[in-house]
């Protein structure tokens, strides 16, 4: 019966010791936001910094997805365009492209003749009233080729290519969507550059934070002391001001989230503007809600991170007098 | 519960602060700790707070060895102490009822555990009932009781007090040390440096004396 009774009272005393730090927990994240609105300028102006910097690097994020999106849709292809010499008519045109098309590194083939190709030009350009003016048409016969299962083989293209150069019909090879292939290389670099400037900005993020903090824990060094004298361990005083520095990425993670999607609301308009005279139905990419949850705890957690380093380091140099 | 032996301490730029101090405190024993200002009282009573360590020697509380103590038992091997200072060292930004609280959340008490001892404690010292007033509201002898409540509040078995009447006038300062010998009598072992002969007298415990670094009567 004692023993049980005894028992009964222990775990009663875990639950209560439980309890108190849980209870402490929250303490330190209420009172830590209520000492960040006591002084609002100050603390204001730290978040601001911490925004923009944030917001910095969450646009180049979504301008560099923004392009993404639009040259991600264009299928890189090798299909390729052998231009004829002046001197070839359609017949003799035709005849090599039936020719080609027995070629066992060629997949499709389509002759465009001079005067179809002319057809095409007239109505898709808007021209066609000018178009008319030509005495002649200046317009080539095009054969256009899509090669086999080479699309990743460069050497094997190349060589294709070196082929068709050497046929005395034709006059220049291009391959139609190079120029997609380099945009996206060039994207790719463009995206590792978001990448190098998040580490920037986000190392400024810590330093920022850390520095806040440190300020702060000079302001407080009274109850430091204090706390240090009547028991505290580090873990404790520490824990406020880790809540403070939660609080500042958080904010600043919010507030950077608003300036980007303002940001992106202003320039829709003229966005949508632009997309509409290329007749594309172009969507103009914003934040999505995982990628918004996504800086919200990277912004708190390189603000923790920095408070953190700071408060392992300064809490062992303040010694009370 | 005290005992300090052959205990040494220099400062890399001030010198030797104390030579060769030992001597002994029992549990609920009650002594004054005298000298001339850079005697080394306070040097002495860091060595105890841990707040400082000494160079040579052994320190021991409570059958501890805390010469050379590890940072972070630090905390809680001060839970056991009721330090007391002659600027109070209270929190202004903060109420009397929180002051006194501190050590107990520093602790880990519960919320109702913490209410129940901090009245206990203001009771102790005539404060109950100004609980709610802040610090810099209170008079000097109020100050130093509050302090005086957030030492006892833990049940400390040990209670170290700077100068605790230093600030006070002669009513306040025997009222303080009535308090003191209160504690004593419930088995809390207390030592005050203080360099007011005349209290010393009066009261007539052991005291115990430095001399530039050296402990002369013991």
């Amino acid at each position: 019966m004692k023993r049980q009774t005894h028992r009964k009272h222990t775990g009663q005393r875990l639950l209560e010791k439980l309890q108190a730090y849980l209870l402490n927990h929250a303490h330190g994240l209420f009172s830590s936001l209520g000492r960040l609105s006591r002084a609002p300028v100050t603390s204001g102006m730290t978040i601001l910094v911490l925004a923009v910097a944030i917001a910095l690097a969450g646009c180049f994020y979504i301008v560099v997805a923004n392009i993404q999106q639009l040259t991600g849709n264009l299928q890189a292809s090798n299909q390729m365009s052998l231009f004829l010499k002046e001197h070839i008519n359609e017949a003799a045109g035709q005849k090599l492209a039936d020719e080609l098309a027995h070629h066992p590194r060629i997949e499709n083939i389509k002759f465009i003749g001079k005067q179809q190709a002319m057809e095409e030009f007239k109505a898709n350009s808007g021209f066609g009233e000018a178009l008319n003016a030509l005495e002649s048409n200046p317009l080539p016969n095009v054969i256009q080729v899509l090669p086999k299962n080479v699309l990743d083989n460069r050497e094997a293209l190349d060589a294709l290519m070196g082929e068709f150069k050497q046929m005395p019909q034709v006059d220049f090879v291009q391959v139609d969507m190079q120029w997609v292939e380099r945009l996206q290389a060039i994207m790719r670099i463009a995206g590792r550059g978001v990448t190098l400037v998040g580490i920037l900005l986000g190392f400024a993020v810590t330093f920022i934070t850390g520095n806040t903090i440190r300020l702060e824990l000079h302001n407080r060094q009274d109850e430091v002391f204090i706390s240090k004298l009547v028991g505290a361990t580090h873990a404790f005083i520490q824990r406020p001001f880790l809540y403070t520095g939660f609080w500042l990425g958080f904010i600043a993670g919010f507030s950077a989230w608003l300036i980007i999607t303002i940001m992106l609301l202003i320039i829709e308009t003229p966005v949508e503007k632009l997309s509409g005279l290329y007749n594309s139905s172009f969507q103009l990419l914003y934040l999505s809600f995982s990628e918004f949850i996504l800086l919200l705890m990277m912004a708190s957690g390189l603000a923790v991170l920095g408070s953190w380093a700071v408060l392992h380091y300064q809490l062992r140099q303040l010694k009370p007098q | 519960m005290l005992r300090f032996e052959h205990v040494c301490k220099r400062y890399p730029d001030a010198g030797d602060a104390l030579i060769d101090v030992s001597f002994r405190l029992a549990r609920g024993e009650m002594a004054f700790l005298t000298g001339r200002s850079g005697a080394g009282k306070s040097t002495l009573l860091k060595l105890i707070a841990m707040m400082e360590q000494c160079t040579r020697g052994n320190v021991m509380l409570d059958g501890k060895d805390i010469t050379r103590i590890g940072e972070r038992k630090i905390p809680y091997l001060r839970r056991n102490l009721g330090l007391i200072f002659q600027d109070y060292k209270l929190l202004n930004d903060r109420t009397v009822f929180d002051n006194v609280a501190l050590p107990l959340i520093v602790s880990g008490y519960s919320h109702q555990d913490i209410a129940r001892r901090v009245r206990a404690a203001l009771d102790k010292v005539s404060l109950l009932g100004k609980e709610k007033k802040y610090p810099l509201s209170l008079s000097g002898g109020e100050q130093q009781r509050v302090g005086i409540a957030r030492a006892i509040v833990n049940k400390p078995k040990m209670i170290l007090a700077d100068e605790p009447t230093g600030n006070l006038d002669p009513d306040l300062s025997a009222e303080v040390m009535h308090m003191f010998e209160q504690f004593m009598q419930v088995g809390v072992t207390v030592l005050i440096a203080t360099h007011d002969v005349e209290l010393i007298h009066r009261l007539g415990h052991r005291v115990l004396t430095l001399d530039n670094g050296r402990m002369l009567a013991n």
